[in-house]
């Protein structure tokens, strides 16, 4: 998994630190629940010299352009915030002048996007369907989570943004998520953690 | 920024006559090297002394446009320039007659009538299929075309259900038409197709009888008195309306959404059957309601709440999430207890809900030995012991400590983002501000008396 996002990193994908991340390489994250700290346990031991480095070296937050990449609320990265709620994401907004925040961190996709007064709107995104995002308005898009959805629905979450066009659309992808439960268990770790891909929830 | 002049090129279009000035945009036909083609470009007023909501509403009409299907129903959008330096949109010309026209003769023959509002029903279940609603339907807004097909135009105050409505909380007055606006869209739902339904009903009405169901009102007043006042029957007005039009007319008119007919397909198939049309004391109807009925929907309609919307097309609604809201301070035992029954309750009704355990504590100020990683943990430590006696799964249940000066607020704006289904807390003060303003059921739990 890691090679992966390595050699992806190395064709210039932008990659930011994540607080399973930070805890991985030995940062103090708060907040964690036991099975979450055996499979950082378990990730540890299986990290090489290079693969510590290579975590050690990714930033926080990235900007190019109008765009903000960060895991949590870019408000205060390193504090690991969950955007839930519209005050969340206003601070995240506030935090920035770039017009569209990417992050995760929250496993559910939602989109905010700023309105002349007032808190910013949620939106939850349908999968498949383009959502112009005028660049004279802020957005932030939580693209959800890749490997653990938490709405029953097993299938990975992922966006892609039109730059060219502006236009942002989320995507849902089924996947082997019955295999990589299996792996889970093969590893030895919490059975919760297996049957939390397996469900989605 | 002044409407330009005929002539003019933008990006590489030449405007010629300008077809329609509103009080939000400018419409012009486009020249080509041979003459008119058959496009318009429509363009905002924009600049000092507009309405900012001009801009919005431009936005708002590029996105839905741009998502719908191509279809006799609706222009087709073939280029847009970008809202910030040059704002237009160029579409389809719908060559045909606007429905104003027609209203000019009016009252029409009732079979006139029919095959007009026939065509306008089929043209709106067309926008509703795909989860668009129009919200600003008027005479000027619907063109017949030359086979009979009705196209709408306009969709500057629409709502697309699966895009992000940019127009939501955006005026403080009701927007659109004020003779055909639908009750809940006065009460601020923009959800509800069947709004689209009342507007046709009054386009309907003033298309048999030559007269507005609730006139030209000029106030936010006079426009609420249709949530009390119903229109005089069209067969008051004009003697020769058959039964069957009248109660198609009615029907529309309910003041209730949800007493309506139910889609805009089925008030197409009732415009082109009257024989099939199943008539209801509506239909006998000769005068206005009486005085006691009025008084009493008077009364009603100060506490006039919407019927709730239908859900959209492709509806995909998350599992139901309940909160239950637990104080900072609160520790105690037989509330914790009472709090865990009325859990277990809502588990037993509904084997797919996920419990969210919430607590709100003011954000972290600086001078304090009290870090606050330290007091989160201690909230998720008090959060987790309430909990555990539940012994649910841990994919049913997650923990949230929210920083902020006003718990009842965060509470709130964390059940409307999360479509939450149902909030526990205990009594006290935030307990008030929550149930009257939550998005949702909330349960005030009490722990039972000793003895």
């Amino acid at each position: 998994m890691l090679e992966l996002i390595e050699s992806h990193a190395a064709r210039g994908a932008i990659v930011v630190l994540g607080n399973h991340d930070a805890a991985a390489i030995g940062r103090d994250v708060a907040g964690m629940n036991a099975q979450a700290m055996s499979a950082i346990v378990w990730t540890r031991k299986h990290l090489a010299r290079r693969h510590i480095a290579f975590l050690e070296a990714l930033p926080l937050s990235v900007r190019e352009d109008g765009r903000l990449f960060v895991h949590a609320s870019a408000a205060s990265p390193e504090r690991w915030t969950y955007v839930t709620g519209r005050r969340q994401a206003a601070q995240s907004l506030e935090a920035t002048d770039a017009s569209i925040i990417f992050c995760g961190h929250v496993h559910e996709q939602k989109l905010y996007y700023t309105i002349a007064t007032g808190f910013p709107m949620p939106f939850r995104p349908i999968p498949g369907t383009p959502i112009p995002t005028a660049r004279h308005r802020q957005w932030l898009a939580i693209v959800g989570s890749a490997g653990q959805p938490r709405d029953r629905n097993p299938a990975a979450c992922y966006a892609l943004a039109d730059l060219a066009r502006s236009r942002l659309t989320f995507f849902r992808v089924p996947y082997d998520h019955g295999s990589a439960a299996q792996k889970i268990r093969a590893a030895g770790l919490p059975e919760r953690l297996a049957r939390r891909v397996e469900r989605g929830a | 920024m002044l409407a330009p002049e005929p002539g003019v090129e933008i990006d590489g279009f030449r405007l010629g006559e300008r077809i329609h000035v509103g009080s939000m945009a400018s419409i012009y036909r486009l020249e080509g090297p041979r003459g008119p083609l058959r496009l318009v470009m429509k363009i905002p007023r924009l600049g000092a002394g507009e309405r900012s909501a001009n801009v919005v509403s431009f936005e708002q009409c590029r996105m839905v446009l741009g998502a719908l299907s191509q279809s006799p129903h609706h222009p087709t959008l073939v280029a847009y320039g970008d809202v910030e330096t040059t704002p237009y949109l160029v579409m389809e010309y719908i060559e045909g007659v606007r429905l104003d026209h027609w209203l000019q003769r009016a009252p029409l023959a009732p079979q006139e009538t029919a095959r007009l509002g026939h065509a306008l029903a089929l043209a709106l279940h067309d926008i509703h299929r795909q989860d668009v609603i129009h919200l600003d339907l008027k005479a000027t807004n619907v063109i017949y075309r030359p086979d009979g097909k009705a196209a709408l135009i306009d969709f500057g105050l629409s709502c697309h259900r699966h895009l992000p409505d940019l127009l939501a909380a955006e005026f403080h007055t009701p927007v659109g038409n004020w003779v055909t606006m639908a009750p809940e869209q006065i009460a601020g739902e923009r959800c509800d197709p069947r709004s689209d339904l009342f507007a046709l009903g009054a386009l309907l009405y003033e298309l048999a009888t030559g007269k507005r169901p609730f006139g030209t009102p000029e106030s936010a007043a006079q426009l609420r008195r249709r949530l009390y006042r119903d229109p005089r029957p069209p067969r008051a007005l004009v003697g020769a309306t058959p039964p069957w039009l009248q109660e198609v007319i009615l029907h529309c008119l309910e003041i209730d959404a949800a007493a309506r007919c139910a889609s805009a397909a089925q008030l197409a198939f009732d415009l082109a059957n009257p024989g099939q049309v199943a008539l209801t004391e509506r239909a006998e109807r000769s005068r206005s309601d009486s005085f006691i009925r009025v008084a009493r929907r008077l009364y009603k309609a100060r506490r006039f709440e919407p019927s709730p919307p239908p859900p959209p097309a492709t509806d995909l609604t998350p599992l139901p999430v309940v909160v239950v809201a637990i104080g900072a301070q609160e520790t105690g035992e037989p509330f914790f207890e009472a709090l865990r029954a009325a859990t277990r309750r809502r588990m037993a009704a509904n084997a797919g809900c996920r419990i969210a355990c919430i607590t709100v504590v003011a954000p972290a100020v600086a001078l304090t030995d009290d870090t606050p990683t330290g007091r989160h943990i201690r909230q998720l430590i008090n959060l987790r012991r309430w909990a555990k006696p539940l012994g649910l799964p841990e994919e049913r249940i997650t923990y949230h400590v929210l920083e902020s000066d006003e718990p009842a607020a965060a509470l709130l704006d964390y059940a409307t983002v999360n479509e939450v289904e149902e909030i526990l807390m205990g009594p006290g003060k935030e307990a008030a501000q929550v149930v009257n303003e939550a998005p949702c059921s909330v349960a005030v739990v009490r722990p039972l008396p000793a003895g």
